[in-house]
């Protein structure tokens, strides 16, 4: 079933960090709704390129959902208006005709912007390097039941694994707080003995680079966990509480 | 220590805390208010009063409670300061569309000042009279405790003539139902703020937050509104 929708773009654009912005706007049409919304944007550069024009820089990368590149905030949420998933995974078919779709970049003074709708992620990778790993080499998969781990557990690390770091908490948070990120970096690693040798450590140094680098305190508002495209849970964010503390607190 | 302090999640600590302090000081202060219900022109209230005003706990509590307010107020103020800041110059155009977040959770300042701006009043109306200036509703009156005739100031007459202005009695009931959203999103944000949450509890604390908060809230506004209508004259 083809259906072809005709849009308005409202799309920020930025020449580079300095800039102060503004907002443009395109006209699209027959665009099929089984297109995804990064096809779209690809179709409306091809346009400006024809024309001669400057086309939207914008971030993406595997476009099927887990690379964490993408990003873009779309009718006042991060990865649009659909629950669940990544801006690549969005399709046209979410939006009506005739329907104007403003497009801005993620927000907040930790991801300042680059350029158009592409923001300086690498905040994150900063948080990462602070102690989001293991320092020794841990083998391969251990023989089972040679490490018991509860089935509770092992669920409970997968899904705080699933952390594309996006930055769609960071976006939506009304605080820009990395929190989520954080949480769940640290908490993939700390419900496994594997990670939980540096557990401490970890969270004390991970969340000391997220203050640094600007971002702000957590309200357990919770937009974070309904924005966030893997579902990542607020509890990740209490255990976070809990490790960080109890780590000061033995110091 | 002061670099825990000085932390992200140490500020928020301090926050929860605070906030848990406070909350149980709001349910003895509703259980203590609740008497002014009682239909025997005060007595049981001021026997209560009495007691609170003379207690040697209570009065270990008394400053502990000032520092407990002070440190809510004034940690709330210095996050709410670095969250602006972290949220960036620039806002979005398109709004925030984000579905499922409570309307409190998001203004957890505003509902804060607002209760702030009433507890300066609150103390205007009753701490300052009973415990600085002295006010002559308040001239002793004779309370029979457990047996004994005992001499009290008369805190039911200054309460319930507070009560008997309309624009007062308004003023309590929105700053009842004002503390009573701060609440629904504080209780449960306190514990989960100090780590004692998860998915499970997440939910217990919810519901458990949720009475909590309209028990409370709702309970001052009922005896300020009982008040006015009910027991004067």
């Amino acid at each position: 079933m083809e259906n072809n929708i005709n849009i308005k773009l409202k799309v920020w654009r930025q020449q580079n960090a300095r800039d102060k912005g503004r907002f443009e706007t395109f006209k699209l049409d027959n665009i099929s709704t089984d297109s995804s919304f990064l096809e779209m944007m690809d179709i409306l550069n091809e346009q400006l390129v024809n024309e001669g024009k400057e086309p939207i820089a914008f971030d993406h990368d595997c476009r099927e959902g887990i690379c964490g590149m993408c990003s873009l905030y779309i009718n006042g949420r991060p990865h649009g208006p659909d629950d669940d998933i990544t801006t690549c995974q969005l399709h046209m078919r979410k939006f009506k005709n005739n329907e104007t779709i403003t497009i801005e970049p993620w927000r907040s003074a930790g991801f300042p912007v680059i350029k158009d709708l592409i923001v300086d992620r690498t905040a994150f990778d900063q948080i990462i390097a602070a102690g989001g790993y293991v320092s020794v080499n841990t083998g391969g998969i251990p023989d089972a039941n040679a490490l018991p781990i509860s089935k509770d557990e092992a669920d409970e690390a997968m899904d705080a694994a699933s952390c594309i770091g996006c930055g769609a908490c960071v976006a939506a948070c009304k605080n820009g707080s990395a929190m989520l990120f954080v949480s769940a970096k640290v908490s993939q690693l700390a419900l496994l003995p594997q990670g939980r040798v540096e557990a401490a450590r970890r969270a004390k140094n991970m969340v000391a680079r997220m203050d640094d680098l600007g971002f702000g305190n957590c309200t357990n508002t919770g937009a974070c966990e309904v924005e966030c495209p893997k579902g990542i849970s607020l509890a990740n964010i209490a255990r976070l509480n809990r490790e960080f503390l109890v780590a000061k607190i033995q110091d | 220590m002061s670099s825990l302090l000085c932390s992200s999640i140490g500020k928020k600590l301090l926050m929860g805390l605070s906030g848990l302090f406070l909350m149980m000081f709001l349910l003895i202060h509703l259980a203590v208010n609740s008497l002014l219900l009682v239909p025997d022109g005060g007595d049981t209230f001021n026997a209560a009063a009495h007691f609170m005003a003379t207690n040697p706990a209570i009065k270990i509590m008394e400053p502990l409670l000032g520092v407990g307010f002070l440190i809510h107020i004034v940690w709330g103020i210095l996050l709410t300061i670095q969250n602006r800041k972290a949220r960036g110059s620039s806002r979005y155009a398109s709004g925030n569309k984000t579905t499922g977040v409570s309307w409190a959770s998001k203004n957890m300042f505003i509902l804060g000042v607002t209760i702030l701006a009433f507890l300066v009043l609150h103390i205007a109306h009753f701490w300052v009279k009973m415990k600085v200036t002295g006010d002559p509703l308040l001239e002793h009156t004779l309370v029979n405790i457990g047996g004994v005739d005992t001499e009290v100031e008369n805190a039911y007459r200054l309460v319930n003539a507070t009560f008997s202005y309309l624009w007062i009695m308004i003023v309590y009931v929105v700053a009842g139902i004002g503390l009573a959203l701060h609440l629904s999103h504080g209780f449960w944000s306190s514990l989960q703020s100090i780590g004692f949450s998860n998915e499970l509890w997440r939910k217990r604390l919810n519901t458990v937050g949720q009475l909590y908060a309209w028990i409370v809230g709702l309970g001052f506004s009922l005896i300020a509104l009982l008040q006015y209508l009910f027991y004067q004259g």
